[in-house]
């Protein structure tokens, strides 16, 4: 076993081998400009694009003609929010987000609540999951998106999809969807699940950093997106700009082998989850869940560690990569807003730790993830003021802390 | 974030950690922070009433690895000091030692104020045992 162990695949996952050899090529022998159409470099070029789109495509049971190239899924959530909410503001100015949607789509939305859109963030139930009802009456006739992600990037709570879809096209709403950290991992299927656009990350699911695709249905209803990058008309004038080959033909294999190997894989996934899941939660007490595990990726467990702050547990494990929704580990100093949606008191947020199995981990791994988080809490829970007062019957939530 | 090796080497061998009986006349008890803030410190001295000097100093924290070196710190420097000396330990002292990013300055400050909170504790013992 080699030390340090990643374990933080919703951060980022390593470009599977498989996939790396594929891409090489197009770096130095098929180098040619995708839209050269008159010479064998840009024939080749373009080739190899459209075998990549039709690997996308395939994956999300999509056509290749409604898969968009881009430099990833922000990208993605820029061009779906911002592109619909131009193209449809004579319809309707209403768009209705989560609170738990990654910063790319919150972002956006404040964006477009600066440029005169009305944005409805509905709040999430306790296990992460949006309630369909508060849903189904937040939609308006003026309501033209429902931006809502597929699984979360901190506690990997998959939202019911489907339902949603069915809902917004019942209600003639167009329907986006983040799927950066589910593409690859579950099931996805546009036509069955009624998403009209679709954000992709490479770098999520084995493949390069700094390439993702959009879909965008073409058919029952067509959607149109006004593009926020002009240029030379690329990607049927929605994203202008040369393709990056070698980055979309990564693309188009960890597509590839994702819907290859996800049976298998997300079985033995789930497996190695459920494994760390247990081994600590045998171990230590006062260990608490965040999200649904019911709803959930198999990669992706999230724990809060009553009494240990996340930052002090994260350098204990210094051999170990996974993540914190402490406040300490965030660029603002606020714990995790995902968290903070669930209800989980800002306590709790502060002892959280996100774990992400990928498809490089093994059983060894796992337990020795396992066993260095055990020996850290366990010290630092002797050092933790908290942990003695519960130990005494003190209910440290009930304590009136004088602030700083 | 990389950690000074002065962080590290406290976090990894914390200093004088433990309680001291809170009842204790002689003891004097600061906790400061709060649980949603992120760091929660308890630090206690035990103060001989004859010399007012600090005969031995106890802590526990709850935070990042700043905090918990912080507070391992401060234990150290109060032993063996009046309480009046103990009173004017700066958190920038703690900062300069510890080489504290400027993110992890409120560490030191939450330092220093565990020793002033501590050191008016036990004033306020001795204070209600004069009367």
């Amino acid at each position: 076993m080699k030390l340090p162990i990643y374990m933080d695949n919703h951060a980022t996952t390593p470009v599977d081998p498989r996939v790396l050899k594929q891409m090489l090529p197009f770096f130095t022998e098929v180098y040619g400009n995708a839209a050269s159409r008159n010479h064998e470099f840009g024939w080749k070029a373009e080739e190899a694009v459209d075998k990549a789109r039709r690997q996308v495509a395939d994956l999300i049971n999509a056509t290749p003609k409604e898969i968009v190239f881009t430099s990833g899924a922000t990208e993605s959530d820029n061009l779906a929010l911002k592109g619909v909410a131009q193209m449809y503001r004579q319809k309707g100015n209403h768009i209705i987000s989560l609170p738990t949607e990654h910063k790319a789509i919150g972002d956006c939305c404040k964006r477009l609540e600066k440029d005169g859109f009305q944005v409805s963030i509905l709040p999430v139930r306790k296990d992460g999951l949006v309630d369909l009802d508060d849903l189904r009456r937040a939609i308006t006739d003026k309501t033209i998106l429902i931006s809502i992600m597929a699984a979360n990037n901190e506690i990997g709570v998959l939202q019911p999809i489907a339902e949603i879809g069915k809902l917004a096209h019942e209600k003639g709403v167009v329907f986006h969807t983040d799927a950066t950290q589910a593409v690859g991992k579950v099931p996805l299927d546009v036509q069955a699940m009624n998403i009209d656009l679709l954000s992709i990350s490479a770098h999520k699911m084995y493949g390069p950093k700094g390439v993702g695709a959009l879909y965008v249905r073409r058919k029952k209803p067509r959607i149109q997106i006004t593009p926020i990058i002009d240029g030379g008309g690329h990607e049927r004038g929605m994203r202008s700009g040369t393709l990056a080959v070698p980055n979309i033909v990564g693309l188009g294999a960890a597509c590839e082998i994702c819907q290859k190997e996800m049976p298998q894989e997300s079985v033995r996934m789930q497996g190695l989850r459920d494994r760390l899941q247990k081994r600590i939660q045998s171990r230590l007490d006062e260990v608490y869940i965040n999200g649904s595990m019911e709803h959930r990726l198999p990669q992706n467990l999230n724990l809060s560690f009553a009494y240990v702050e996340g930052e002090s547990l994260l350098m204990g494990i210094n051999d170990v990569a996974v993540s914190s929704g402490s406040a300490c580990t965030s660029a603002t100093l606020e714990p995790s807003y995902v968290l903070k949606a669930l209800g989980v008191g800002e306590d709790l947020a502060h002892t959280s730790i996100r774990f992400g199995v990928g498809r490089f981990n093994t059983e060894e791994e796992i337990d020795y993830v396992a066993d260095r988080v055990i020996e850290t809490v366990d010290r630092l829970r002797e050092l933790s003021p908290l942990y003695e007062m519960a130990k005494e019957g003190i209910d440290v939530s009930k304590v009136s802390w004088a602030s700083e | 974030m990389a950690y000074s090796d002065k962080v590290i080497e406290h976090y990894n061998n914390p200093r004088n950690v433990g309680s001291l009986p809170k009842e204790d006349p002689d003891v004097g008890t600061g906790m400061v922070g709060a649980p949603e803030c992120g760091d929660v410190m308890k630090l206690q001295l035990r103060v001989n009433p004859e010399t007012s000097v600090i005969e031995d100093a106890k802590f526990k924290t709850f935070g990042c690895g700043s905090a918990i070196a912080s507070s391992s710190l401060a234990t150290e420097w109060v032993k063996g000091k009046t309480i009046d000396e103990a009173y004017e330990i700066k958190n920038t002292e703690i900062v300069t030692e510890l080489s504290l990013p400027p993110v992890k300055i409120h560490c030191s400050v939450l330092a220093e104020d565990a020793i002033k909170a501590a050191v008016s504790d036990w004033k306020n013992k001795a204070e209600s045992r004069a009367k």
